[in-house]
């Protein structure tokens, strides 16, 4: 006893000893496995901020843009065209409609960019020597448009002066603020030596001023006009899409989810679609995409760059996702409620729809507003039916063509005038991303509120 | 458990014939707890805890559940550091040394003070792994045949190496409940603890590995200072020399075992053990 | 408007059904005062759902079939001899001209009196066959609504019937799961075979050369060797992962072990936010910010990187993939018993010993499983890598040029193009049936890991 107690006595000693040897190595390596924990949050955190911060620095200047501000004048030498026809003239609504095609057809005709010469020409200082094209890149290509299309809406205009605010072009405005490097050499410049000096006395005399880009939300994609393009028709062609989604992939999810989770009786039939479920969760969003090109386009015919095609193909895709998490919804909860509806004598049918799926509906409409928004981001599978096709209008039905806000940004992203898209590329993902982050938002206030009144 | 009584009984005989009370309290104290108090956040669990635990023998944690005997035991290896938002108050000294001390490392204090869980958690490694891993991270052994001897020595010290010994790289989780907490004893051991905590260590068994762990636990008292917390008075009264009695985070009686179940002095404990509490 | 009409005489339909129901099993209370079977609100389900269902049965085929019978229609009353002049695009553009003209906008140009003829004829074609489809879709709907009427009777297990129609609507509801893969097998199947009609699949998979000639015909279509695109596509992934597996992994390791609880409260949702992000978006941040940025590293050190390159599109496809490995691992560690660390612990370990110990080997299966369900999703991303890869599909080893992949090739070859006559376009298919594949046994066997690893821990 007393040899055994010695022993253990020094033996306890002599470990402690080691312990203690052994002891700055590792609280050594503890404190590197912990930096190292800390710097893979800190890098996570780190990307998280670069790529906000980065398209934001990018994209904010984009909401401001350069206009210019024209006195105009509807020179009637110019307009040379007779009196817009009247209702009462004509005895049909057809005829009518013809006459009024031919004048407007008559005004479109019409010399428009001379009126814009005549009024920029009116700004410049007086006998400043600049050719006609040279002067042309300065405002932006649809600035006759828009004054053709005030001339057709109030032919009184013949002869007025009316002050009108144009945009300017994309390269006037990469010259205007700095996008473009002003040090460049002339052959590297878009714009003629005239025209850059014409614009910075456009600036100065007030000719010039920048406001914000309003364009961006109400107008639709533009290829001539570049500096016109918005994303009215791409966010509508999304909102056609997500109207789809919602409509069809909620209820169907939902209720496959119930089916599952609360009628299935367990089978290999059950079992199979439950795997399947999972594994369409992870099938990559392209083949959603050749799935919606094979099937519905050039099987089912229905129409090329749709939205409804588009919603479809989102539809398919996010379904997964809500069954999955309803399923979970539906899994968390408590059997004592369950029992205690059937105890009072309701059918099975009558238990899910008036208690258990009540209870559930907070973690459900969360788990559907972020499948949504989810698939308001895809783009790939957009690519594959077509919607990326130049769209040039706002959809009024989900059969029109469309396009949606991820594929204009990549569409932007691809033009070749860098200087400018770049920026207006940023500004749009800026605007899909406070759409995401704005149903997010909800989402997560919906369900905090939702869950304190349950 | 009442219905293996005689089991019980047959064991209880054999084992608690060791010691006699006025031999146990001329025992030297190893550790010394004064007003211990244990926090969760705003709730407090243990209210000021003082108690002396004598070298060499068993003492036991004996109280309804949620009395906070665990939450005590976990103070003394300062297991809680590992919850978030618990906070320990009080001193507990081992050999006169504040174990809260932050000077202290903890981790030289838990291979000090050994630990055994309530239930059986041998890692997913192989039987050998498993007792060589405590040595292996404090650096143990000199080499591959000193490691293989703290291993076989640890398994034979709890009893296991006789079952164990053809297949040792085995993985231990494959081991019965009552050979997989045997296995945790040894690993504890492997690592040369003065002290070893044991947190109801027999409540996942049945009763036959049961009385095996309690006739280990005896064998074990010559060379260890072993706390053992239980839900059974009787077990408390079979292995332990000294127990305390805890309720609602109070220490509410603490002596010699036979003293408390023949002779409580607290009505309270007197209720506990006639079965009226808890 | 004719939608609008459509809608109003389903909701007529459904509301005087329902009522109509539930009145007669009120009446039915109330008059013979025996016990009813079911409450009134299934009688009038009861008798909706019977109404309902020939209406919609005849709208849908009307809208399966009535486009075509109209284009018919529009094209037989074009004169025999001015159709025969007409090629398809005109005949379009023809049917077109009279549809404007029956909807009553004037059109631009000079009418032709066969298209004005047509065009009435068309308008009242038209509103003929949408009356007369109102008219057989009320009248059946009617018929089935007296009949479900008259088996309004206090016997009827009208709750019963209702609950099975729910039933078999959930059982549909389940089965568009199923339907879907079906689909996309079918699709990819049927198009990817009519592909290997044109092109040998052996130089398919086998082949180093990947070069579609976009404008070929038969005999010179160009070549189509999976493999450049196959290394280009493992390259990317590979990088993704080796940027987002230690990056992920040890951020989930810090948030579960080591962060005080507020940190974990602000960073996991802040790195979630991550996972939210348009992968558009993430390709618009390679291309415009990582790229240049790794050229110009990689200039200082004197490597020469492409600006668009397999590096560019990895490791930006790691950063997104970076909070899905980390939050699956996170709760594959959770899964793991607190037992066991605290058996750890207890011995005198430190954190990371316990961590790199005891966790990390009793999670590895199920961070294995986490860890193929990335790749998996590394392997099908396509914007980043359309973006930010170069597109060059040339078979080589150097992760600073630019590289193609499967999912770029397949964006490249039938975007907007329907015209599924040639390997050119057919291709995709071919490409998305091995990634379907590919992606389909990384999903399989990473899912039968993480639910045995469950499994294990319950």
């Amino acid at each position: 006893m007393t040899d055994t107690l010695s022993n253990t006595h020094s033996a306890s000693l002599e470990r402690t000893k080691l312990i203690r040897a052994g002891l700055r190595r590792r609280h050594m390596s503890e404190a590197i496995f912990r930096g190292l924990g800390l710097a893979a949050i800190i890098l996570a955190l780190g990307f998280v901020a670069l790529l906000f911060t980065d398209v934001f620095r990018k994209g904010i200047p984009a909401f401001t843009q350069s206009n210019l501000h024209l006195a105009v004048t509807f020179d009637p030498t110019v307009i040379d065209v007779g009196p817009a026809p009247a209702r009462a003239d004509f005895t049909s609504e057809a005829e009518y409609n013809a006459a009024s095609l031919k004048w407007q057809r008559d005004v479109a005709l019409l010399n428009w960019n001379t009126i814009i010469e005549q009024s920029m020409r009116a700004a410049a200082p007086a006998g400043y020597e600049i050719d006609t094209r040279a002067l042309l890149t300065i405002p932006e290509t649809d600035a006759r448009h828009r004054v053709r299309a005030m001339f057709v809406e109030n032919p009184a205009l013949l002869g007025q002066t009316v002050d009108v605010d144009v945009l300017a072009s994309a390269n006037a405005t990469n010259w205007i603020k700095g996008n473009i490097n002003r040090d460049l050499s002339d052959a590297q410049q878009q714009l003629s030596p005239q025209a850059r000096t014409l614009i910075d006395t456009f600036e100065a005399n007030g000719t010039v001023s920048n406001g914000f880009a309003w364009s961006i939300f109400t107008n639709v994609d533009s290829r001539a006009a570049p500096a016109s393009a918005g994303l009215l028709g791409a966010f509508v062609g999304t909102l056609w899409m997500m109207l789809i989604v919602v409509i069809l992939a909620v209820p169907i999810g939902v209720a496959a989810a119930v089916y599952l989770e609360e009628f299935a009786p367990k089978s290999r039939l059950t079992d199979f679609i439950e795997v399947n479920i999972n594994n369409l969760a992870a099938v990559p969003s392209i083949v959603f995409g050749l799935l919606g090109a094979a099937a519905f386009i050039n099987y089912m015919h229905l129409p090329i760059s749709a939205p409804i095609v588009g919603g479809l193909v989102l539809t398919l895709m996010t379904l997964p996702t809500i069954i999955i998490a309803t399923r979970g919804a539906l899994l968390g909860v408590s059997p004592a409620l369950r029992q205690a509806a059937l105890g009072m004598g309701a059918s099975k049918t009558q238990m899910v729809f008036h208690h258990v799926l009540p209870v559930t509906f907070p973690s459900i409409l969360t788990a559907t507003i972020l499948g949504v928004a989810h698939a308001l981001g895809e783009t790939a599978p957009l690519l594959l039916i077509g919607m990326k096709a130049f769209v040039a209008s706002v959809p009024t039905t989900p059969f029109d063509q469309a396009t949606a806000l991820p594929v204009q940004i990549y569409l932007w992203q691809g033009n070749e005038n860098r200087n400018f898209f770049e920026p207006r590329t940023a500004a749009a993902i800026m605007v899909l991303l406070a759409v995401m982050i704005l149903l997010n938002g909800v989402a997560i206030y919906l369900r905090s509120r939702l869950e304190k009144r349950a | 458990m009442d219905m293996v009584a005689g089991k019980v009984k047959m064991t209880q005989q054999s084992v608690n014939s060791a010691m006699n009370p006025t031999d146990m309290l001329e025992r030297p104290i190893r550790l010394t707890a004064k007003d211990v108090t244990v926090h969760y956040g705003q709730k407090q669990a243990l209210h000021g805890i003082s108690i002396q635990i004598p070298d060499r023998a068993v003492t036991s944690f004996i109280g309804p559940s949620g009395c906070g005997k665990s939450t005590f035991l976990r103070c003394i290896n300062r297991m809680n550091d590992t919850i978030e938002g618990a906070k320990v108050g009080g001193t507990i000294k081992l050999d006169g040394e504040d174990i809260y001390d932050p000077a202290l490392d903890v981790v030289e204090l838990r291979a000090r003070i050994g630990m055994v869980f309530q239930k059986p958690n041998p890692f997913p490694k192989s039987i050998y792994e498993n007792v060589a891993y405590g040595p292996k991270i404090h650096g143990l052994a000199r080499s591959k045949t000193d490691l293989d001897e703290i291993v076989v020595s640890s398994l034979r010290k709890a009893g296991l190496f006789e079952e164990v010994k053809d297949r040792l790289n085995e993985p231990g989780t494959g081991l019965s409940g009552g050979q997989q907490q045997r296995l945790c004893i040894a690993r504890a051991i492997a690592v040369g603890p003065e002290v070893i905590l044991m947190d109801e260590p027999c409540s996942a068994l049945d009763p036959i590995a049961t009385a095996i762990i309690e006739e280990l636990i005896d064998e074990l008292r010559e060379n260890y200072t072993i706390v053992i917390v239980t839900h059974s008075m009787q077990q408390a009264a079979r292995v332990s020399q000294k127990t305390a009695f805890f309720h609602l985070g109070n220490l509410i009686e603490e002596g010699v075992t036979e003293d408390i179940f023949t002779n409580p002095v607290s009505k309270q404990t007197q209720d506990y053990i006639m079965g009226r509490i808890g | 408007m004719n939608a609008l009409i459509v809608a109003a005489l389903l909701l007529v339909l459904l509301g005087v059904a329902y009522q109509s129901g539930w009145s007669r099993s009120r009446n039915l209370v109330t008059a013979e005062g025996v016990k009813v079977h079911s409450r009134p609100q299934y009688h009038g389900s009861y008798v909706a759902i019977w109404a309902m269902l020939p209406a919609l049965v005849i709208l849908g085929l009307w809208a399966w079939f009535g486009g075509g019978i109209t284009h018919n229609y529009t094209v037989s009353q074009i004169p025999q001899d001015t159709l025969l002049a007409l090629d398809q695009v005109q005949l379009n553009a023809t049917v077109s001209r009279i549809n404007a003209i029956a909807s009553g906008y004037g059109i631009a140009g000079e009418i032709q009196p066969f298209e004005q003829s047509a065009g009435d004829a068309l308008r009242s074609f038209q509103m003929l066959t949408f009356l007369g489809m109102l008219l057989a879709a009320a009248v059946a709907g009617g018929a089935a609504l007296l009949y479900a009427r008259s088996r309004v009777t206090a016997r009827l297990r009208a709750r019963n019937a209702v609950e099975r129609f729910v039933n078999i609507a959930l059982l549909a509801c389940s089965a568009v799961a199923i339907l879907t893969t079906v689909g996309i097998v079918a699709s990819l199947v049927t198009e990817a075979y009519k592909f290997f009609t044109f092109i040998n699949p052996l130089d398919f998979f086998f082949g180093t050369v990947w070069n579609p000639n976009n404008a070929g015909t038969a005999g010179n279509w160009g070549s189509y060797g999976l493999l450049p695109l196959l290394v280009g596509t493992l390259m990317i992934t590979a990088i993704a992962m080796l940027v987002a597996v230690p990056v992920g992994l040890m951020a989930a390791i810090y948030l579960s072990q080591y962060a005080p609880r507020q940190l974990r409260a602000v960073a996991k949702p802040l790195i979630e936010i991550l996972a939210g992000i348009p992968t558009i978006v993430f390709g618009f941040f390679a291309l415009v910010t990582v790229g240049p940025f790794l050229r110009d590293v990689g200039g200082f050190f004197g490597l020469s990187i492409n600006a668009t390159s397999a590096l560019t599109a990895g490791v930006v496809m790691g950063i997104m993939i970076i909070p899905f490995v980390s939050s699956l691992s996170d709760d594959i560690l959770n899964q793991v018993p607190r037992t066991l660390r605290d058996g750890a612990y207890g011995l005198g370990a430190t954190k990371s010993e316990t961590i790199r110990n005891v966790l990390l080997p009793a999670a590895l299966p199920g961070i294995v499983g986490a860890f193929l369900l990335a790749v998996s999703r590394a392997v099908g991303e396509t914007m980043i890598v359309v973006l930010a890869a170069g597109n060059s599909p040339v078979l080589r080893g150097n992760p600073f040029e630019p590289v193609a992949t499967i999912t770029v090739s397949i964006v490249n070859q039938l975007t907007g193009d329907t015209d599924f006559a040639g390997p050119q376009s057919l291709v995709g298919f071919a490409l998305g049936l091995t990634l379907f594949v590919i992606t389909l046994c990384l999903n399989v066997v990473a899912l039968y890991i993480v639910r045995r690893f469950r499994e294990q821990y319950e």
